[in-house]
């Protein structure tokens, strides 16, 4: 699914984009344990969350993390913003809850990490 | 070629910068970047360990054309079970490390799993040595 496909499907925001919106992003995860998206062994995909401060930023950074989608209109912050530019990390929002975000996306047929 | 950074303890604003200075090294030097992934992965989870857990650090990333060490030393409250701390879940993170995504007693289990040899020494009520080496090829 591309970024523009999710910004369609869940009405979003992007905050910041550092990818084309065509850009693929074949896997989604989401969590809020930052402890668990660092042993996920793939790369470029989404991480949808509802936890907002600039370790999720640092997190995707590291973990050669596509895009963050902030559900629930969590505020991001210009310090979130200018360490996602400057580790090309691509940040969404959207309104919806944790729930309904994912389940939004997974019926569209985006497919989870495992 | 070797590199030097300071981490400051509790400073979770800043925690993960001297990680980000290595990966961008890294990727300047071409290292593939499923290699870079594991190498910054464990970096990051310790100076994370190190904001989170102790007073402040160092770390000390020595390059090699084979290799990469990096070395993370802090001065802190130390680990008196180095076993216990290596368990998957055990953790002694405070409620506000928990409300910044972390606590879950993952990082050092990952932290081994990133790295090819991981030696870690401590004494109590002084400090913590973490010494990860990961090699690029084979
Ligand atoms: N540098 C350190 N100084 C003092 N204690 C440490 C240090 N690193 C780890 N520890 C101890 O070992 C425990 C386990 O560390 P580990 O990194 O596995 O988990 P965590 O930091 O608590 O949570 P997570 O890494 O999942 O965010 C910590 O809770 C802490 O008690
Ligand atoms: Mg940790």
């Amino acid at each position: 699914m591309t970024l523009q496909e999710i910004i369609d499907h869940l009405d979003a925001e992007a905050i910041l984009l550092r990818h084309s919106p065509g850009q693929e992003v074949k896997h989604a995860f989401a969590a809020d344990l930052m402890s668990d998206v660092l042993r996920l062994d793939a790369s470029e995909i989404i991480l949808i969350t509802g936890l907002a401060n600039p370790q999720v930023v640092r997190t995707a950074e590291m973990s050669d993390i596509t895009a963050i989608l902030f559900v629930r209109d969590k505020a991001v912050t210009a310090e979130m913003i200018s360490l996602a530019r400057e580790s090309g990390v691509t940040l969404i929002r959207c309104r919806h809850s944790m729930f309904k975000t994912c389940g939004k996306l997974y019926a569209a047929g985006l497919q989870p990490v495992f | 070629m070797e590199f030097h950074y300071h981490i400051e303890g509790g400073d979770f604003s800043r925690a993960g910068s001297a990680s980000s200075e290595v990966k961008k090294i890294l990727k300047q030097l071409n290292v593939d970047p499923r290699v870079i992934k594991r190498v910054v992965v464990a970096l990051y989870e310790a100076e994370v360990n190190v904001v989170a857990h102790a007073h402040e650090g160092n770390m000390t990333v020595t390059l090699d054309p084979g290799s990469i060490e990096a070395v993370v030393e802090d001065k802190g409250p130390g680990i008196a079970d180095i076993d216990l701390a290596m368990q998957e879940g055990y953790s002694t993170a405070s409620p506000r490390v928990r409300e910044m995504g972390f606590g879950a007693g993952m990082g050092l289990p990952n932290i081994k799993k990133n790295c090819d040899r991981l030696d870690i020494k401590s004494v109590v009520n002084a400090g913590t040595t973490v010494k990860m080496t990961t090699f690029f090829t084979g």
